[in-house]
C-alpha cells in the first residue's frame, strides 16, 4: 500500500485495476471522463480499454468480456446510461460470468448535463444493485467489493458516484501493483440455454433476479458499508434520526455537533435496500429525516418498510417538502433542513446588497473554428427562414448570444432527426443539423440514414475538430488514434456519408470565411439531404502562427467585429477594438468580418 | 488545525494549478487534504472555483457558507460572487483585473469595477488586492499570476504554509525551465 492524492475518478481506476480488472470500456461524459483516461493511462498492456463509439457499444462489448469470464468495467454519465438501457435491460436477464461494474456518475446541480435523472431509480427499474460512495477513499474500495459481489452472484451491478465524488480529490491508501488481483479467465463457453434470450428463458431469469434480490437485501444489511452510527436518540421529546448517502452524508456530519445526539442511518446499496438494518434503525424513532440528493429513494424504501413492518415513525425528506426536490445539496442546504427537523432555527440572513455582478456563461474559445462555422452559416442564410437544430458538445455554446446559432438542442444525435420533422411539417423552412465530429460516431449516423431514407430535404454540418472537445479532448474513430494512443486508421465521414448515399458531401475550413460562405449557399440550395463538414482542429489542440492585431488608427470603432463575433479575445478599449494577445488564436476570422479592414496579421498553423 | 479556502476565477486563468500547489505543499507537511472543483462544461470562460479543505479529516469536499478562512481570487467579480463563503474575519486575496465576460461585451450585462472593489474594501478586514497589471508588466506573463496570488496569499498568514512549502510544491509540479519565472512571480511584491 502507499499514499496518493486521487481525483474519485482515478479511485475508481485504481480500485478497477486492483481487482484484475482485464476489459474497460465507455464513452466519454462529464463526470465520468477520468476513469478510463486513468486506466489506459495507468493499467497493463494486457487490459483492454477503448474508447466506444457510444455507450450502449461499450457496454455490450464489456458484456462479452464478463461472459469470457473476465472482469469488465463500463463507464458512463447518467444520460449516457438512457443509451445503454437497451442491452442492460436485456443483460441484467442473461447474467454474466466474469464480474462486470457499471459505473454511471450521476451529476446532481446538474452541472455539466441535460438530466438530473436517477441512477439508483434506474437500479430499481432494471433490478440491478447499486453502490453508492460517499467518499472517494470509499470509491476506491466500494470499485473492488462491487465486483466480487457481481461475480459472485452472476449480475452486472452499478457504482453510482456523483460530481462530488468523481471531481473530489483525497489523499489515500491505494494498493502497489504486486498486490493486484490475477484473474484468470476460461474464455467463452458455448451454452445456448444460457447466453441466448428468448422468452422462456426470460421467465426463468426474472424468478432468479428477484429471488436474487430479495436474499441481497439481507445480504447488504450486513454489508459493513451500510450502518447505523449511533447517536444517544434523544433530542427534545422525540426521538429523531436521519437517513442519508453519499455525500450527502458528509454534508449531514458536517453539520451535525460534536455532541451529536442524532443516529444516522447510512445507506451505501440504496438498492437491493437493506431492509432489515432499517427496520433495527427505525425501531424506537419517531421521526426520521431523509437527506439525498435527486430521488427520494431512500425516503420511499423506509416508508415502504414502515408500511410492511406495521412502524410508527414519521419519515420526512423530499416528499414531504423537508428537503429541496431538485438541485444539488450543499453543507448550507442540509444544514438548514436539521436546523428545521430539530425544531431549531437559524438566524434569519439578510440579504445584503451587493453590486451587481456579471453573469459569466461558459463560451466558445477564442478562435473556436465553431464560432467561423456557424458564422458563415449565419451568414449565407441572411433574410431565409431557417432552423438551426444543435446538439451536444462545445458547439451547443453557439447558442450564446451574439451568434444565436441553436434553436433546438436535445440528446446525443438528436437534431439530425429533429431537422427532418420539422421539415416534414413545413417544407419551407431551410432545416440544418449541426453535429460534432464524435457525436457523429456516437448517434450521427443512423439519423443521417434516416433523413436520406424517408426524404428529408435538409443539410447536415458536421462541426469536425478532430476531438472530443466538450470533455477533455478524448480520440474517436475519425481522429485514428486510440486511447491509449496507438495509430489506426481513421473513418472518414465524407465517406461514410457518401456510403449512405449522400451525393453532395463538401469539406471546407470555417476559417476561410468567403469560401465557407459561398459552399454554404451553394450546398444548401441542393435539393435533398446534403452536407458540409467543417474542418479545422479544435484550438486547444493548434498553436497559432501569428496573432491578429487591430491597426488603432483603421479602426473606426464600429464594433461590428465585437458584436457579431463574441470572440472572448475581443475587448472595447477606448472606442476601439483591441486584440488581447494572451487569448488570440489568429484564427483571422474578425480581420474577414471588419469592414475597413483594420485587422490583420492572424495566422492558424 | 483546518484551514478551509476558496480559490475562484474565471476558466483558463489557472485556478486549478494553483489548488494543486496548495495541496501538493499541504500533504507534504502531513496535512490531510480534500478538494472539489469545476471542471467540464464550464472551463472556458466561465465562472470557476476550487474548495480547499486542508485538515477536513472525515468532513464532505465542499465548504459551507460562511466558513471558509481565505478565498484567493483571480478577478474581481469572482471574488464578490463567493463572499457568501466567507467567514466573519476571514481573508481575501484578490487580483485587481477585471475580466469583462463577452455577454458585457456585447452589451447585454454590466461590469462595474469600481463598485465591485468598493464593496470588497468595505466588507473585507483583511483585503490583498493585488496589482496583476504590474505583475504582468515585471513579469513579462500574466500566465503566473496564480503563484503572484499565492505569494500574496502565503504574506497574508492566512494560508497557513509558507513560501518554501509553496516553492516546493512548484518545483515538484513545475517544468524547471519555468522554475525562475515562478520563484519570481511567488515573491512578487513581497
Ligand atoms: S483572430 Fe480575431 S476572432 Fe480569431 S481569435 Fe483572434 S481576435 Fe478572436
Ligand atoms: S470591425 Fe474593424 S473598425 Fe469596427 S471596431 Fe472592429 S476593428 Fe474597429
Amino acid at each position: 500500500m502507499h499514499s496518493e492524492f486521487l481525483m474519485g475518478n482515478e479511485a475508481i481506476a485504481l480500485g478497477a485495476l486492483a481487482a484484475g480488472v482485464n476489459l474497460a470500456a465507455g464513452y466519454p461524459g462529464t463526470p465520468s471522463t477520468e476513469i478510463l483516461e486513468t486506466i489506459a493511462k495507468r493499467g497493463a498492456a494486457d487490459v483492454h480499454v477503448e474508447w466506444s463509439i457510444n455507450e450502449k457499444a461499450g457496454l455490450e462489448v464489456a458484456a462479452g468480456a464478463a461472459y469470457s469470464g473476465a472482469r469488465a468495467l463500463v463507464t458512463m454519465k447518467q444520460v449516457g446510461l438512457n443509451v445503454a438501457a437497451d442491452p442492460l435491460m436485456s443483460l441484467e436477464y442473461i447474467g454474466v460470468k466474469g464480474g462486470m461494474v457499471i459505473v454511471v456518475a450521476d451529476d446532481p446541480g446538474p452541472i455539466s448535463s441535460q438530466t438530473e435523472q436517477d441512477t439508483r431509480t434506474f437500479g430499481m427499474f432494471s433490478k440491478v444493485p447499486v453502490f453508492d460512495p460517499s467518499t472517494v477513499a470509499e470509491a476506491y474500495e466500494m470499485v473492488q467489493e462491487a465486483f466480487a459481489f457481481s461475480e459472485k452472484y452472476h449480475t452486472p451491478v452499478f457504482l453510482r458516484p456523483t460530481t462530488r465524488i468523481d471531481h473530489a480529490y483525497e489523499a489515500i491508501e491505494v494498493k502497489d501493483e504486486a498486490e493486484y488481483e490475477q484473474k484468470e479467465r476460461e474464455g467463452f463457453v458455448k451454452d445456448a440455454s444460457k447466453w441466448v434470450i428468448f422468452p422462456k428463458l426470460s421467465v426463468r431469469s426474472h424468478a432468479a433476479i428477484e429471488a436474487r434480490n430479495a436474499e441481497l437485501s439481507k445480504v447488504f444489511s450486513d454489508y459493513p458499508r451500510n450502518k447505523i452510527l449511533s447517536g444517544a436518540g434523544q433530542q427534545g421529546s422525540l426521538r429523531k434520526g436521519i437517513a442519508s448517502h453519499g455525500v450527502s452524508s458528509m454534508y449531514t456530519r458536517d453539520n451535525l455537533a460534536q455532541d451529536n445526539h442524532l443516529p444516522v442511518l447510512h445507506i451505501a446499496t440504496p438498492f437491493p435496500f437493506p431492509e432489515e438494518l432499517a427496520v433495527k434503525f427505525l425501531e424506537g424513532l419517531d421521526e426520521v429525516l431523509c437527506i439525498e440528493e435527486l430521488d427520494p429513494v431512500i425516503e420511499r424504501a423506509l416508508l415502504m418498510v414502515c408500511g410492511k413492518y406495521h412502524l410508527p415513525t414519521i419519515i420526512r425528506g423530499k416528499l414531504t417538502g423537508d428537503i429541496q426536490t431538485v438541485g444539488e445539496n450543499t453543507v448550507e442546504s442540509v444544514g438548514k433542513a436539521i436546523d428545521a427537523f430539530l425544531g431549531q432555527s437559524r438566524p434569519e440572513e439578510k440579504a445584503e446588497a451587493v453590486p451587481p455582478l456579471p453573469v459569466r456563461p461558459p463560451v466558445l474559445c477564442a478562435g473556436c473554428p465553431h464560432r467561423a462555422s456557424f458564422l458563415a452559416v449565419k451568414e449565407a442564410m441572411r433574410g431565409q427562414k431557417t432552423i438551426y437544430c444543435g446538439d451536444i458538445g462545445c458547439y451547443t455554446l453557439g447558442n450564446a448570444a451574439p451568434l444565436d446559432m441553436c434553436d433546438t438542442c436535445l440528446c446525443m444525435g438528436a437534431g439530425i432527426n429533429i431537422a427532418q420533422g420539422v421539415y416534414h411539417m413545413d417544407p419551407q423552412t431551410k432545416c440544418f443539423a449541426f453535429v460534432g465530429d464524435s457525436t457523429f460516431f456516437a448517434a450521427g449516423i443512423t439519423g443521417t440514414v434516416n433523413a436520406f431514407y424517408n426524404q428529408a430535404d435538409m443539410t447536415l454540418v458536421v462541426l469536425d475538430n478532430s476531438t472530443t472537445a466538450m470533455t477533455g479532448h478524448q480520440p474517436h474513430p475519425g481522429t485514428g488514434k486510440t486511447i491509449r494512443g496507438e495509430v489506426v486508421e481513421a473513418v472518414s465521414i465524407e465517406k461514410v456519408l457518401r456510403a449512405i448515399g449522400l451525393s453532395v458531401v463538401e469539406t471546407v475550413n470555417p476559417l476561410d470565411h468567403a469560401e465557407a460562405v459561398a459552399t454554404v449557399k451553394r450546398v444548401a440550395s441542393e435539393p435533398g439531404v446534403k452536407a458540409i463538414i467543417f474542418k479545422s482542429p479544435c484550438v486547444v489542440l493548434a498553436k497559432p502562427a501569428a496573432r491578429s492585431k487591430v491597426e488603432a488608427e483603421k479602426c473606426i470603432g464600429c464594433q461590428k467585429c465585437i458584436r457579431s463575433l463574441g470572440c472572448p479575445a475581443l475587448v472595447l478599449q477606448e472606442g476601439k477594438a483591441f486584440i488581447d494577445e494572451t487569448l488570440c488564436t489568429g484564427c483571422t476570422l474578425c480581420e474577414s468580418i471588419c469592414p475597413v479592414g483594420a485587422i490583420a496579421g492572424g495566422e492558424k498553423l | 488545525m483546518s484551514t478551509d479556502i476558496i480559490l475562484c476565477g474565471v476558466g483558463g486563468q489557472g485556478t486549478i494549478l494553483a489548488s494543486k500547489l496548495i495541496a501538493a505543499a499541504a500533504m507534504k507537511k502531513g496535512i490531510p487534504v480534500k478538494t472539489a472543483e469545476t471542471i467540464g462544461m464550464a472551463q472556458r470562460g466561465g465562472s470557476v472555483f476550487s474548495h480547499l479543505r486542508l485538515g477536513a479529516g472525515e468532513g464532505s469536499p465542499l465548504i459551507g457558507k460562511k466558513r471558509a478562512d481565505l478565498i484567493i481570487a483571480f478577478e474581481p467579480a469572482e471574488a464578490v460572487r463567493q463572499m457568501p463563503f466567507l467567514k466573519e474575519g476571514g481573508s481575501v486575496v484578490v487580483s485587481s483585473r477585471p475580466i469583462l465576460p463577452v455577454s458585457a461585451m456585447i452589451g447585454d450585462a454590466t461590469y462595474e469595477v469600481e463598485s465591485i472593489m468598493a464593496y470588497l474594501r468595505d466588507k473585507v478586514d483583511r483585503l490583498t488586492v493585488v496589482d496583476s497589471d504590474a505583475a504582468a508588466r515585471e513579469l513579462g506573463s500574466m500566465k503566473v499570476l496564480n503563484v503572484v496570488l499565492l505569494g500574496a496569499a502565503v504574506r497574508s498568514g492566512a494560508l497557513g504554509l509558507s513560501e518554501q512549502d509553496i516553492l516546493a510544491a512548484i518545483h515538484e509540479r513545475v517544468p524547471a525551465r519555468f522554475h525562475e519565472l515562478n520563484e519570481k512571480a511567488l515573491a512578487f511584491a513581497r
